[in-house]
């Protein structure tokens, strides 16, 4: 199994450790996810996710290169802006899920999901026009700094200072006695945060020091998914995949209107204007129970409308949420429903995502004084 | 103290006459992390030895219970629905998911004890 920089620091804190996308990788560690959980809504959680792929798209062209990949618009993107976004392949369902940020007029940095690296690194390779270069950042690593708690860890152990740098930006920073670190106002809680491209060979040293804050505690896996389901973010390979379309997986935001270029545009285009098959939504029980990926949605004369494409406890709201498809039929809030699981109906009904409010910041640049 | 009875399936068993009282075992609280709910079975419910008769749901996956015994669910811990603390308890006290009354006690005979179920846990490890 592959190994991150932080690999020998997880085992270090006794962290109980699984494989995930190739890697061997912290699923908790010793107070548990209920606690994790808890701890990143209210304090601040570190998040080791070197396993994530980083690379960099530069040369002539770059911004028109990934509109003639992805849905969205990248033209007129300010310097620094992040767009969540998904690569489409020709039948307009989706390779992966990333963020990709604008460095420069004609440089993008991306994070690409662990599970996806080389089919995406082989697409974009295969789509790279001459004079574009993509370089993969195999010699970094990524560190998650989620919570109310980040900014003020950022600056007491760092010295950086991320007060100007609004939600989905990116600054350079160089921290005392550290190389240049990447800090990205973004990340998969909901909570303020964000996420630190360091190089491998100081992970260590930063990932230590930021956990001697008081306010800083380790998180694993398990609890960046019960996280991100709280609010509602997709899991690339569970609530969206190949064959599930932006506009079914209600990621219409993410589609640019003036854009036509890219893989899949004339599926999208036209579930845009005569409607999908299904939809992807929120779904919370009423009833006790826990239903996980794979359960069937039924309404209410029994008849499967639907399926649970991740689903679980919700430590925040103690009871348990999910996320699935569904006829667009039954694709309100509020809409009562079943989740069926092991032959036993339990009472549900559609949710609007996210499940909790959302802390992150705002996305305006602050004025200047 | 009551004798414990103990499944290769870390089950922990109390038993009162010809009543089985069914829980898990520490070692499996721990394995399966914060347990957030219970299925119980129905009462009256025939089970068969090695049948799952109840679910315990953790936040991170499910696992099920299964019958030590062949029997009839008399009792299931309603209070445990509403309470997962008490799966932490012994099973002679409020930890025990259900009881069921054995068809035939004998099928018990195989089952650890605590120093053979201990010694077994730590050969897992």
């Amino acid at each position: 199994m592959k190994k991150t920089a932080l690999h020998a620091a997880h085992v270090a804190l006794g962290a109980k450790m699984g494989e995930f996308a190739g890697y061997d990788m912290p699923l908790y560690y010793d107070k548990g996810v209920i606690a994790e959980h808890e701890w990143v809504r209210s304090h601040c959680g570190l998040f080791d996710v070197s396993h994530m792929g980083q690379i960099i798209v530069e040369g002539p062209g770059a911004a028109e290169f990934w509109e003639s990949l992805t849905p969205s618009p990248f033209q007129k993107k300010a310097h620094g802006r992040a767009q969540y976004t998904v690569l489409t392949n020709a039948e307009g369902g989706i390779i992966d899920d990333l963020i990709i940020t604008r460095l420069s007029d004609n440089k993008f940095f991306a994070v690409i999901n662990a599970g996806c690296k080389d089919k995406d690194i082989a697409w974009i390779r295969e789509n790279l026009p001459a004079g574009l270069k993509l370089e993969v950042l195999g010699n970094r690593a990524l560190i998650a700094v989620q919570g109310g708690w980040a900014e003020r860890i950022l600056h007491e152990v760092l010295e950086i200072e991320t007060d100007d740098l609004p939600y989905m930006h990116i600054m350079e920073a160089q921290a005392p006695s550290f190389e240049k670190i990447y800090v990205s106002r973004v990340g998969y809680t909901g909570e303020d945060g964000f996420e630190l491209s360091v190089p491998e060979d100081s992970a260590e040293e930063i990932w230590n020091a930021l956990l001697n804050h008081p306010e800083a505690a380790p998180i694993g896996l398990a609890a960046r998914d019960s996280l991100r389901l709280e609010m509602g973010y997709p899991l690339y390979g569970h609530d969206i995949d190949a064959t599930t379309s932006p506009v079914e997986a209600d990621l219409n935001w993410i589609i640019s209107k003036k854009t036509d270029a890219y893989p899949g545009y004339g599926r999208i285009a036209r579930e845009q204007g005569d409607g999908v098959s299904r939809k992807r939504v929120g779904v919370r029980l009423l009833d006790k129970g826990v239903a996980r990926e794979g359960a069937e949605i039924r309404n209410a004369q029994d008849e499967k409308i639907g399926v649970l494409t991740s689903g679980g406890f919700s430590p925040s709201l103690k009871e348990s949420i999910g996320q699935g498809y569904v006829d667009p039929a039954f694709a309100v809030p509020g809409e009562k429903i079943f989740v069926n699981v092991r032959g036993r109906n339990i009472g549900a009904e559609i949710a609007s995502m996210p499940f909790v409010p959302a802390k992150t910041k705002s996305m305006k640049k602050k004025e200047a004084a | 103290m009551a004798e414990i009875k103990y499944t290769d399936d870390h089950e922990c068993i109390k038993i009162e006459g010809d009543v089985a009282w069914v829980g898990i075992t520490k070692y499996a609280q721990e394995a399966l992390g914060d347990l957030v709910y219970v299925e119980l079975p129905e009462v009256g419910r025939e089970v068969k030895k090695g049948e799952d008769f109840a679910v315990v749901e953790s936040v991170k996956t499910a696992a099920e219970v299964y019958s030590p015994v062949d029997g009839e669910v008399v009792e299931a811990n309603d209070n445990m629905a509403d309470d997962m603390e008490l799966i932490t308890q012994p099973v002679s006290e409020q930890g025990w998911i259900a009881k069921i009354k054995m068809s035939d006690p004998s099928q018990l005979d195989g089952l650890m004890d605590e120093a053979k179920y201990n010694e077994y846990t730590e050969s897992l490890d």
